[in-house]
């Protein structure tokens, strides 16, 4: 099995992670920059990180077999603090670089005026750089705060396709499936979604647009979420090829668009009769 | 400006036509404005590709063809080596290494003299073992003094970077190196860890050095015997 997480924060990761999602059969990821628990205070720590996401981390990453890219943006929490504006102007020399496959993770976390504002401007230079956006959907008030992004995004004249709106549940699957954006989904311990929860999900809106992810980072969380998803995929019925969609094809058609995915690094990953057996047996490690 | 641009290194790179326009065009627009350097940089590997290049053994195309972006610069001295760091700091992995390649060509080209150190500095501090080997290159090894030098090559050591790979030390090997090599044997073996092989030829150059290495070894330490790549005449 080959897995793709579309959205994890290695950054916050140990190396033991790393070995355990390659054993998982995890090969390709995307992390997309957000905040880091600390807020920041000034532009110059922006341009560390991405420089971290663009350089060191890929590197940590390939020593696990793991090709790693990236998204860059100012996250809509940080757009809050004017200190941290002249982080969008840093934002055109990062969005040129080769491993950035999207812009991102932008959208609303309060829903003030500075984050409209950031949200605009960032849409604005996903057009620019021919890159998709990853938008992230905020935590409190979803649903209104979805259906707002999703008129944003509308009136950016981004076409949908082009879009991926995550962190999304049952209340706000519906109108992102009905807008023609992709639809992403965070997998985690115990909050935003399960992967029973999801596997229901599958079940009643199909395969196609869908992404699965981990969104791993310092919080809570557990970086071989994906994988849980595709085993509880394959015990509810679902087959091997609508797994191998959801978790590995969805994510490289998405992020393709960039033009700058490269997968030619990529290891081949295990074979489902030798999933079918670990499945079966207790994980050694 | 493209036309006037040398179309030589377009050939001997093996460039596609159209991957040969687009450098002799950027190589023109840099040459009249150095800013357009930010945005044409990173784009080289996507447009002209990250293949090896036949002519050029260890060398990518994206790589050389940065090298080529570099020559470009209507820059010298101290003026190029800032350039250098900005375009260094704002760069991916990829973009870096073709920073660091491309110091020798500038410094016989552009005379940059010593403003090309502070991107070997940088590179040194990283634990990037592509970085430390690439900042090892010819240029490192000529301007790096003394003391840095050792330590890079102490580094390389440590982070697995073949001392094959990197210059300078047949001439830049001393004493003071050999010793810093020669306690860190020591520690591995008292450790019960290997030793790299290629640390040898630099100590050997100082054979009172050896003395306490070889007493390690006498000793028949198990770990010592079990785990050393020590070269046989020590034993």
């Amino acid at each position: 099995m080959r897995i793709f997480d579309p959205h994890i924060h290695m950054t916050s990761r140990t190396t033991d992670d790393y070995e355990r999602m390659y054993a998982a059969g995890v090969r390709a990821i995307v992390e997309p920059a957000f905040w880091l628990g600390q807020p920041r205070t000034s532009p110059g720590t922006f341009a560390d990180y991405f420089d971290g996401l663009l350089g060191w981390e890929p590197y940590r990453a390939a020593q696990f077999g793991i090709v790693h890219h990236c998204t860059i943006a100012l996250n809509p929490k940080e757009s809050n603090d004017p200190r941290l504006r002249p982080v969008l102007d840093l934002l055109p020399r990062y969005l040129a670089k080769d491993r950035v496959v999207a812009v991102g993770e932008v959208g609303y976390d309060d829903v003030t005026p500075a984050e409209d504002e950031a949200l605009a401007r960032q849409l604005e230079l996903a057009a620019e750089h021919g890159l998709p956006v990853l938008v992230h959907t905020p935590h409190r008030d979803k649903a209104a705060g979805t259906r707002r992004t999703l008129d944003v995004v509308r009136e950016s004249g981004l076409p949908p396709e082009r879009v991926l709106i995550d962190h999304l549940n049952e209340m706000t699957v519906g109108m992102v499936a009905e807008s023609g954006c992709w639809m992403g989904f965070s997998v985690y311990p115990d909050t935003k979604m399960d992967e029973d929860r999801m596997v229901a999900i599958l079940k009643d809106y199909g395969s196609d647009r869908m992404l699965v992810n981990s969104a791993a980072d310092w919080g809570r969380s557990d970086p071989l979420k994906t994988r849980a998803v595709a085993d509880a995929m394959l015990s509810s019925g679902f087959s091997d090829a609508e797994v191998e969609t959801v978790l590995w094809d969805n994510p490289v058609a998405f992020y393709a668009q960039s033009g700058r995915l490269d997968l030619s690094d990529v290891k081949p990953g295990d074979t489902y009769a030798g999933n079918s057996i670990q499945r079966g047996a207790p994980r050694d490690r | 400006m493209s036309t006037t641009h040398d179309p030589g290194p377009a050939l001997s790179l093996g460039l596609g036509e159209e991957a040969a326009r687009w450098l002799a065009d950027a190589a023109g627009r840099i040459g009249a404005d150095p800013r357009a350097l930010a945005s044409l940089f990173p784009a080289a590997g996507r447009v002209c590709g990250r293949g090896p290049v036949a002519a050029m053994p260890g060398w990518t195309v994206d790589q050389a063809v940065r090298v080529e972006l570099l020559r470009a610069l209507p820059l010298t001295g101290a003026d190029l080596g800032e350039t250098l760091f900005d375009l260094y700091t704002h760069g991916d992995a990829a973009e870096r290494l073709a920073v660091l390649k491309g110091l020798p060509a500038l410094e016989e080209d552009r005379g940059l003299g010593d403003a090309g150190l502070p991107v070997v500095r940088d590179a040194l501090r990283t634990n990037d073992a592509r970085l430390v080997r690439a900042a090892l290159g010819p240029y490192g090894a000529r301007h790096l003094p003394d003391h840095s030098y050792r330590q890079a090559i102490l580094k390389c050591v440590f982070i697995g970077v073949p001392l094959a790979e990197v210059s300078g030390l047949d001439t830049r090997a001393d004493e003071e190196l050999a010793r810093m090599m020669a306690d860190f044997a020591q520690e591995r073996l008292l450790a019960g860890r290997e030793v790299p092989a290629d640390i040898w030829p630099v100590v050997e150059r100082y054979p009172s050095l050896l003395t306490k290495v070889r007493a390690l070894l006498a000793e028949g330490d198990p770990h010592a015997a079990a785990g050393s790549d020590a070269p046989r005449d020590l034993a």
